[in-house]
């Protein structure tokens, strides 16, 4: 088998990608959302014509609260993040940003209806970011004990944990490709790291390990039978066998995560894009990166 | 064992039409005995959301729990009495031990004006009631307190703006004992008795007075506490405070052991209907701050649901036809089976009830992928039994069989996670995590059993190269293994 003969080349590939996937995230940093800094969105719309964002800035600022973002939404919208605000100062702004321009009070109220408006507080946010990293953490363990249980029959050429090892490294292969695109489309576009974010890596992270499942059932099904002169040989096999299905399972979610980025929500775009980066590299590393590792890993062995 | 295999098939595509009628009856038809429209999340329908911690530092820790169910019970009265359709308040614990936070989330379907909601749940009427300060070098202090610092106040009135700054140039002036003593009532001196002892206020209507009175009655705690305050300042004036403001204050002529009393103040009839309800409703057990409020309006929603319909549509349509160019004849099977799928699993949405979101409905998409990779598996093992010169039959036979430890492991792995999300995760990772469950245990069920008994039914045994044409599938049909 191709990929097995050239396994250094590509895992060394893989070990580029992950290199580079964390200069990105170390360059650019994950862009956070408000939901894990805190911090406020308030989108509101013009019922007329939109003055100019830099004079609609201009009067945010006049309030002195701090760093305030001020970005145009579509025709006639904007959207001001600011850090936490409470009600009162959600309605200075309504009234900062439509007195522009006017000179009674009285014509500049109700002139923008608002779309939404969250506040949340610090605390609230980097509770939530904790969480989603023990989930993370937690699940990674899980999946080890649960691969080394159900390869613990196959043992005897490789051992069983090494399989979950192998699993958990092309897992972190994909999230941290997935993380280090976030942070580009962060520091270059509008990408934010979001709770949906996190929620795109978990998937992700349970995708990846179904797809090494997949090649892995395969070899640990000619292990069994036999088939090969070798673990090396083997696995190569193993993966001729199933590179099809591995490809065209993850096609299938490929495909419906096109149709969400392309249709969906505007909130769940970037999930899908995310998601879609994810399994590509999901299927990739099970293909290119577990396999080749699993025999790399197996020769070590014999060696020493 | 044929006939049985069809009669089986027919029953699970009648079955999966019914699920499907009963999806779109219980979403459409709000007359029917079945309606039970999709349980809609806040960024969807629109509507608020209020998140309050609850300050837990001056309780004994084993009663938290008890104070915060009691919070959620005051607080979700409050919010019925606000009389939005099916509001949610939740309570919340995060972290462990000490360090615990415990929070109230509140969600007001339908509410954009956040801030009349916010009055609504955290005003609570304070009643207090306080004895008539003696004369004497106490009360001397305070007010000679309080008139050094007003006059003090009134000579720089002008030139300061912010309220932190005048804080602390008082402090630095007068020291915060002082400021202590200033801020005190100097008529009054607090009793203790709160309206924690109150048991029931009602509207009453005193033929010796003008327009309505507030009627008081006390638990037995207070009832005891009542009299023995009210015996220990005979003579003296008792004022009743409502929100830090001085209602009434009578004069105590004997010791009240009823633990009754009333207040008349100038009430007028739907002030005095609103005070008693507020009274009744009670007191926070907890003292709350509010730590987040998101509002979402109903025209973003709206956009956000049907874009999602339409996306989940589409990729339907997607899967759809590369099933059926890749896999032929099984494909078709299988895109039968995962329109049962999509009807099983909305309709446990509805059952459950499952809260959709944005999330939750990008979740579900998502799902219709993953739910076709076990067909995916299937199909692939059996294309392989039949270039190894299994007859049809045979091949679907050992393709099931095979790629069931594959499909199983798997979806075991995805399972386990899911668990975590729910178990670990915020509300929103929570509903995502029961979605891909929900979703990985249909799949099973229909990628397997509804698309082997379909398969089945259907009965192909021959030899013929259309019927081994149907079955195989992708562009390697009659190709070797050329690959190794």
């Amino acid at each position: 088998m191709f990929i097995i003969k050239h396994r250094i080349f590509f895992v060394s590939l893989s070990a580029l990608f992950v290199l580079t996937g964390l200069v990105l995230v170390w360059m650019y940093g994950l862009n956070p959302g408000t939901d894990f800094k805190g911090g406020a969105i308030y989108e509101v719309e013009y019922v007329g014509a939109r003055p100019n964002v830099d004079l609609v800035r201009s009067e945010v600022n006049k309030l002195n609260l701090g760093s305030v973002s001020v970005t145009p939404v579509g025709e006639k919208g904007v959207l001001i993040k600011t850090k936490p605000i409470d009600q009162s100062q959600k309605q200075a702004i309504a009234l900062a940003i439509t007195g522009y321009g006017s000179t009674t009070e009285a014509t500049t109220t109700g002139s923008v209806v608002e779309k939404r408006f969250s506040s949340i507080g610090p605390a609230v946010g980097q509770e939530l970011f904790k969480k989603g990293i023990l989930a993370i953490a937690l699940v990674m363990i899980v999946i080890i004990l649960f691969i080394a249980l159900a390869f613990s029959k196959v043992s005897y050429m490789v051992s069983s944990w090494k399989y979950g090892v192998v699993t958990i490294v092309a897992l972190l292969h994909d999230i941290i490709i997935a993380s280090g695109v976030a942070a580009y489309l962060g520091h270059f576009g509008t990408f934010e790291a979001d709770a949906l974010f996190l929620t795109a890596l978990l998937t992700i992270m349970a995708l990846s390990v179904n797809d090494t499942i997949v090649i892995f059932d395969r070899i640990r099904e000619n292990l069994k039978s036999r088939s090969g002169r070798d673990f090396e040989e083997t696995v190569g096999i193993s993966m001729n066998q199933s590179f099809v299905r591995s490809i065209n399972t993850s096609l299938t979610v490929i495909l419906t995560l096109v149709a969400l980025y392309l249709f969906g929500a505007e909130s769940t775009k970037n999930f899908a894009l995310i998601m879609a980066i994810g399994m590509f590299f999901g299927t990739y590393s099970s293909i290119f990166l577990a396999s080749p590792l699993l025999v790399i890993w197996e020769k070590m062995g014999k060696r020493g | 064992m044929n006939t049985k295999t069809r009669f089986l098939a027919l029953l699970l595509l009648i079955g999966g039409i019914l699920i499907g009628y009963f999806v779109y009856v219980s979403e459409t038809d709000s007359k029917s005995w079945a309606y039970r429209p999709f349980h809609l999340g806040l960024d969807l329908s629109g509507g608020s959301q209020l998140v309050y911690e609850a300050d837990t530092s001056k309780i004994d820790p084993s009663q938290i729990g008890e104070a915060m169910s009691a919070l959620r019970e005051v607080i979700e009265r409050r919010v019925n009495a606000f009389g939005v359709g099916e509001p949610i308040v939740q309570a919340e614990q995060v972290g462990i031990g000490a360090n615990a936070k415990h929070r109230l989330i509140v969600e007001l379907p339908g509410v954009t004006d956040v801030k009349k909601a916010q009055e609504m749940i955290s005003e609570t009427p304070s009643l207090e009631f306080k004895i008539e300060r003696p004369d004497g070098v106490e009360k001397q202090a305070i007010v000679s307190a309080k008139k050094e610092v007003a006059d003090y106040l009134q000579t720089i009135s002008a030139s300061s703006t912010s309220v932190a700054k005048l804080t602390e140039q008082l402090n630095s002036r007068f020291g915060a004992e002082k400021i202590a003593l200033a801020s005190e009532d100097a008529d009054f001196v607090s009793s203790g008795f709160t309206g924690k002892y109150l048991q029931k206020s009602t509207v009453q209507f005193n033929p010796n007075s003008i327009g309505p009175s507030i009627g008081l009655s006390f638990n037995d705690e207070g009832v005891k506490l009542f009299a023995k305050i009210t015996e220990a300042n005979v003579n003296k004036k008792l004022a009743i405070f409502l929100d830090g403001n001085m209602i009434s204050a009578p004069v105590i002529r004997e010791a009240i052991r009823d633990g009754k009393a009333e207040i008349s103040g100038q009430f007028t009839v739907t002030e005095a209907k609103t005070l008693v309800r507020n009274l009744n409703l009670g007191a926070l057990p907890l003292p709350v701050s509010l730590a987040s409020t998101q509002t979402i309006g109903p025209t973003l929603g709206e956009v956000a649901m049907k874009s999602g319909v339409k996306a989940g549509l589409i990729g339907l349509l997607f899967i759809a036809l590369f099933m059926l160019f890749w896999y032929r004849l099984p494909g078709l099977v299988a895109v039968v089976s995962l329109s049962i799928y999509v009807a099983i699993v909305l309709s446990i949405f509805k059952l459950i009830p499952v809260t959709l979101t944005a999330a939750g409905i990008a979740g579900f998409i998502l799902s219709i992928g993953i739910a076709v990779d076990a067909n995916v598996l299937i199909f692939e093992r059996l294309k392989e039994e039949l270039r190894n010169g299994k007859n049809v039959q045979n091949a679907m036979t050992d393709g099931f069989a095979r790629a069931w430890s594959s499909i199983r492991d798997s979806n075991i792995s995805t399972i386990l996670s899911s668990i975590i999300l729910f178990w670990f995760g915020s509300s929103l990772i929570r509903g995502f995590g029961l979605n891909l469950a929900i979703g990985v245990i249909v799949s099973m069920f229909t990628a397997i059993t509804v698309t082997r008994t379909l398969l089945f039914a259907l009965g192909f045994r021959g030899e013929s190269k259309f019927v081994r044409f149907l079955f195989s599938s992708g562009l390697t049909t009659a190709k070797n293994d050329n690959l190794k």
